[in-house]
């Protein structure tokens, strides 16, 4: 097997989360060359943070770890992670792809011992837990990470925080001259895989996120369920630690709002449905969920799960979108203010946690992709009507929970592998 | 037991969706009651929500229901104080502000607003007299409204306050002339002029023959 080399019949997918991962992998074990691009550390994207993901309760070390298994296996892909595309030339079957390499400061050599980490006094509040704790400046992402390397945060470099890094390490791996480079390829095809980011709750003004420690959001929450998460899998309040054993989950947070997100973001019900389940588990019969929705959303099969979660006694569904959140000072719980459209009864519900089941935007519009795509008015990516063979891929095209995003992956590695047929065709 | 024929027709007027055309053609901004979706957050926003009989969304939801009578004769619209609360926060963006005043002008060219609801005889009062001179006497807008429920009540009313007006009166504030004959604007003719137009404008608008203008 000659050394990897991208060639015209390459495929380069964009977005290492579980859209990008599964894109790779079945152009890849269907023989195909591919560059697999990520601009965080790691693969595994939103997906590695979840605890479980519906509608079979999966612990993603199931579900992704086999992908990262089937990746590590392949000869057909190479991945590069802290790399971002900022250039796309060309047309199909002949692109010229332009990335530019964040410097990770930390090489091959490294055996994730965790040595840096110790020596290392600097935290930086952590990404992998959306800043809900700090973690030192030379981590490890999370335990499935992908590559296996830690990562020296840029902040201290050029400081002792980074030459301490580098005489704790035995194996000479932090290199702390490492730039950032560019670097030029060539691809048939491209498939675009940036997926989503969480809406910017501090935006819905009257649920005051980001005023009131005890209003979180839907990932929030995901990551205090999860063992590996900040809390070691404490489900308890920002403001004081205790635990939240009565949690308010409140629907359409930036969803299916005109003056948020257009769009209904299809994963947020089953999302909040799941949660209760969580609650559950950690507090059983002490605990109460109280949903608030419009409509309940539990698309195509997942009916049957909406049902089982209806059946719960401990689960309350109030048929009302939240009016306001207001704070009570002495306690800091978040009480609810609203009309429950059953009946048009107003309600003033005091929870020890408010959930903002937070709605999904694409991490990059489709209009800011370096290529000359569309996109819906929610900034999703609509496909090129020219006959690029660009193809968007997962919740950069849509907002789509695991398993309709591996679907569509799917649909576009199939695309991809018949332009590269169609190129390697005409060049034989 | 009528006809099957009648029985059909019976079950069609109950679901039709008359009256809903009806607040389409007649209500200001009436074509975006039926964008609603029904979500409770105008309900949820309003200050007055606890003291109206129906919230915004509860209104809507009687349109397309036909309560012609029920919705036509509401206080709500009269309560609504146009803090556009209901309207910023509203997901599907309706005007909800416009379509309650919508409601209210419609409900009084009709004739089948509340007649002793306050806010309504505060509007009837307000229009009659800043279209009178073309200008506000406030002096006798206040009087006015103290004696609406009578002569005594009047009295105790102005008693009550008399500190105020005092006050008023010392400031400059208030010219107790004003009640003889009051001040007008330059050009009243003018003023009745463009009024009378602008209801025949809004006639033409709407297709209605006259311009309804007494409650």
């Amino acid at each position: 097997m000659p050394e990897l080399v991208a060639t015209e019949q390459t495929i380069l997918v964009v977005g290492g989360g579980i859209s990008g991962m599964t894109a790779a992998l079945e152009a890849a074990e269907c023989g195909k060359q591919v560059i697999l691009v990520e601009s965080s550390a790691t693969l595994g994207g939103r997906t590695a943070l979840l605890y479980r993901y519906f509608p079979k309760l999966c612990h993603p070390t199931c579900g992704l770890e086999i992908n990262l298994r089937r990746i590590k296996a392949s000869r057909n892909i190479r991945v590069y992670t802290l790399a971002e595309v900022t250039r796309i030339d060309g047309r199909s079957g002949d692109y010229t792809v332009s990335l530019k390499l964040t410097p990770r400061y930390v090489n091959a050599s490294c055996t994730a011992c965790g040595d840096c980490a110790k020596a290392v006094a600097a935290t930086i509040p952590n990404p992998w837990n959306y800043g809900l704790d700090r973690i030192t400046a030379a981590y490890l992402p999370h335990a499935m990470a992908y590559p296996q390397r830690f990562v020296i945060d840029p902040s201290i470099i050029g400081t002792p925080e980074a030459d301490k890094a580098k005489a704790a390490c035995r194996y000479g791996a932090v290199d702390l001259e490492m730039k950032e480079e560019t670097l030029t390829l060539k691809a048939a095809a491209v498939i675009w895989a940036t997926g989503w980011k969480p809406y910017d709750a501090a935006k819905i003004q009257p649920y005051g996120y980001g005023r009131f420690k005890n209003v979180i959001t839907s990932v929030e929450f995901e990551r205090l369920a999860d063992p590996h998460g900040p809390t070691g899998g404490r489900i308890v309040r920002p403001s004081d630690g205790k635990e939240a054993k009565d949690v308010a989950f409140i629907q359409c947070a930036g969803s299916r709002d005109e003056n948020h997100l257009r769009h209904c973001s299809r994963i947020c019900c089953m999302a909040s449905l799941k949660q209760t389940r969580f609650m559950r588990e950690a507090f059983g019969e002490a605990a109460q969920s109280t949903i608030y929705y419009i409509d309940i959303r539990a698309i195509d099969r997942f009916e049957d799960f909406y049902k089982q979660v209806q059946a719960d006694p401990h689960v309350r569904f109030i048929k009302s979108k939240v009016a306001r959140i207001e704070e009570d000072r002495a306690s800091a719980d978040p009480v609810l203010h609203g009309v429950d459209t059953e009946g048009y009864l107003r309600y003033a519900n005091r929870h020890d946690l408010a959930v903002l089941a937070i709605g999904m935007e694409p991490s990059v519009r489709g209009s800011a992709i370096p290529a000359t795509l569309g996109e819906d008015s929610s900034g999703f990516l609509v496909p090129a009507l020219d006959g690029a063979a660009i193809f968007g891929a997962g919740c950069a095209t849509n907002a789509l929970d695991v398993n309709r995003a591996v679907q569509s992956s799917t649909a576009a590695a199939l695309r991809a592998i018949q332009v590269v047929n169609r190129s390697a065709r005409a060049e034989t | 037991m009528g006809a099957p024929n009648e029985l059909n027709l019976a079950a069609l007027a109950k679901y039709s969706n008359d009256f809903l055309r009806e607040v389409e053609a007649n209500v200001e901004e009436g074509e975006w009651v039926k964008m609603c979706m029904q979500c409770g957050v105008c309900a949820g926003s309003c200050p007055f929500g606890p003291d109206w009989e129906h919230s915004p969304q509860k209104i809507f939801m009687m349109i397309r229901a036909g309560k012609r009578q029920e919705v036509l004769t509401s206080d709500s619209m009269w309560m609504c104080t146009s803090c556009y609360n209901c309207v910023v926060r509203c997901p599907r963006k309706l005007p909800i502000t416009q379509i309650m005043h919508g409601l209210a002008t419609y409900a009084h060219r009709l004739g089948l607003a509340p007649k002793m609801q306050p806010t309504y005889q505060w509007s009837l009062q307000f229009w009659d007299n800043c279209t009178r001179t073309g200008r506000v006497n406030e002096l006798k807008l206040t009087l006015g409204l103290y004696f609406k429920e009578g002569f005594v009540a009047g009295v105790k009313k102005a008693w009550a306050l008399r500190g105020i007006g005092f006050g008023l009166l010392r400031a400059k504030r208030l010219n107790p002339f004003e009640l003889i004959r009051g001040h007008e604007c330059k050009d009243k003719a003018g003023i009745h002029r463009m009024l009378k137009k602008a209801q025949e404008i809004e006639a033409r608008r709407l297709k209605i023959p006259q311009f309804k203008t007494e409650g």
